[in-house]
């Protein structure tokens, strides 16, 4: 299969972008300035990510499909507003995570915005269950381009007036030069930001104006330890198929009101591992001194016997250290538990922490 | 700089009596992008030519530093231990990785010079 390029492919060139294989696309992995410079950039100022490989599939229906989606997500969606988002997975019967996604009710609808590697088998899946009974595109006409950070907000409402009134994970149509965008105030990177879907002749224009406004292209390396600094999960890494969302430690993002009902795919487990517990649970992991532990380190309690192992690992920049998230033994799992960790055959001491190990909190919107 | 030796693996030798001073290239930092972590070998301790002698990490990988010759180590440069950056802006200079007392000088005869270096560079820019 050819690898696909996204409408920002040319950009990219013209940035000096360092290009690697990501979920069938060339994707940059960073630009000429780095990956620890481009993460900081977007911390202290503003940094536009490329994101469009991710999948875009708008279904659309009323109430009827928001009573289906309510089977397969553990979200109440019917109390959901118009334009407000949530952070949910695809799960199967055992709820083990297919998929992790952001989902958002429009007024058509809904915008479901999954993983590039996940999402024509998420689109293949839902449309199953759903029986093909609503009109779903998984519309690869759009682009999707992410812009993170503090200046992210002034910058973007110079380009596209209006959208700093928005809240944190809820969004909205706008125009950019006459074409209809879709824009949310989220994003991955444990900062404000916000996300566009813009149709793909119409993508670098908008990317240009938003970096001749101060922003800058930032890559996937930067992406990379922004989300893991901000604790967030990488899916076929942080979470796949043997895990699930109480394993993940995201039981935060399932409803409770769902919950008591019980009538979502792999409701059964879900309920059963929130009344009896889990036996492997994902944590924050802070080696002591400089050692980066990366996926598939193993991790060992203070009597040497194998406790768990590293899903990402890092070294964060604006924590100047490195991190790292990984799945223990529940009883392992408090904060401040000493574990070691074997890194080229060498054993490491490490702290069990809470995550975020950056944080910043999300405006909120103003007013 | 002619008495500066290359290696396939992207490393300089600089050889000053019987002591050799190693470090990696500026094509090698290039590739492997900014540096977060930098190991290196026991003060005393023996290596072998084209064995591992280090290790230095980016956020993406990590990857082994190799030494181009045998020898005793008798030297290395904490500074980049502690300061992995400095890799990234100096790396054939005050950047060096360890000394070595060596052992066969004659094992840097199969070392490149610095022309063949840059065109060995050139054509594996991977």
């Amino acid at each position: 299969m050819e690898t696909k390029k996204t409408s920002l492919y040319q950009l990219h060139q013209d940035c000096n972008a360092k290009f690697v294989e990501f979920a069938g696309y060339q994707m940059p992995i960073q630009y000429s300035e780095g990956i620890v410079e481009e993460h900081k950039f977007t911390r202290n100022h503003s940094g536009i990510f490329d994101v469009s490989h991710m999948g875009q599939l708008f279904i659309y229906g009323g109430d009827e499909l928001i009573k289906d989606l309510e089977k397969i997500f553990p979200l109440d969606l019917n109390n959901l507003k118009i334009n407000h988002s949530k952070y949910s997975f695809l799960m199967d019967k055992d709820a083990g995570i297919q998929d992790d996604l952001i989902i958002t009710k429009i007024n058509e609808g809904f915008l479901i915005i999954f993983n590039a590697a996940c999402k024509y088998n998420d689109f293949k899946i839902l449309k199953e269950l759903l029986n093909e009974k609503y009109k779903m595109v998984l519309d690869e006409n759009r682009s999707l381009i992410a812009i993170q950070g503090p200046k992210s907000s002034q910058i973007l409402n110079d380009v596209i007036d209006g959208v700093k009134d928005l809240n944190f994970m809820s969004g909205n149509w706008f125009l950019f030069d006459n074409q209809k965008v879709y824009i949310t105030r989220s994003g991955y990177t444990g900062e404000d930001g916000f996300e566009i879907s813009i149709p793909n002749n119409f993508a670098e224009k908008l990317t240009r104006e938003l970096i001749n406004k101060g922003s800058k292209l930032a890559g996937l390396g930067a992406r990379d330890t922004l989300r893991l600094e901000a604790g967030l999960c990488l899916y076929g890494h942080d979470l796949d198929k043997d895990k699930t969302p109480v394993e993940a430690n995201l039981k935060w993002a399932i409803s409770k009101e769902r919950i008591s009902k019980g009538d979502f795919i792999g409701s059964d487990i879900i309920i059963k591992q929130l009344n009896d517990g889990v036996s492997k649970i994902r944590v924050g992991i802070k080696p002591e001194g400089r050692i980066i532990a990366r996926e598939k380190t193993k991790i060992f309690n203070q009597s040497d016997v194998h406790i768990g192992e590293i899903t990402s690992g890092t070294f964060g920049p604006s924590v100047n250290g490195p991190v790292a998230m990984g799945y223990v033994e529940n009883e392992f799992s408090k904060k401040n538990t000493k574990v070691f960790l074997e890194v080229r055959g060498k054993k490491y001491a490490a702290n069990i922490c809470s995550l975020p190990f950056y944080k910043k909190s999300y405006v909120k919107g103003v007013n | 700089m002619s008495d500066v030796k290359y290696s396939k693996e992207h490393e300089w030798i600089k050889l000053e009596g019987d002591v050799a001073t190693i470090g990696i290239t500026k094509h090698a930092t290039e590739m492997l992008g900014d540096i977060v972590f930098a190991e290196l070998p026991e003060k005393g301790s023996n290596v072998e030519k084209d064995g591992t002698a280090g290790v230095v990490e980016s956020t993406k990988a990590a990857s082994d530093v190799y030494t181009p010759v045998s020898g005793e180590v008798v030297d290395t440069n904490q500074e980049i231990v502690d300061d992995p950056s400095k890799i990234n802006q100096d790396p054939e200079n005050s950047a060096w990785f360890f000394k070595l007392k060596i052992k066969d000088k004659s094992e840097m005869d199969s070392l490149m010079n610095k022309d063949d270096y840059d065109k060995f560079a050139k054509e594996n820019n991977t």
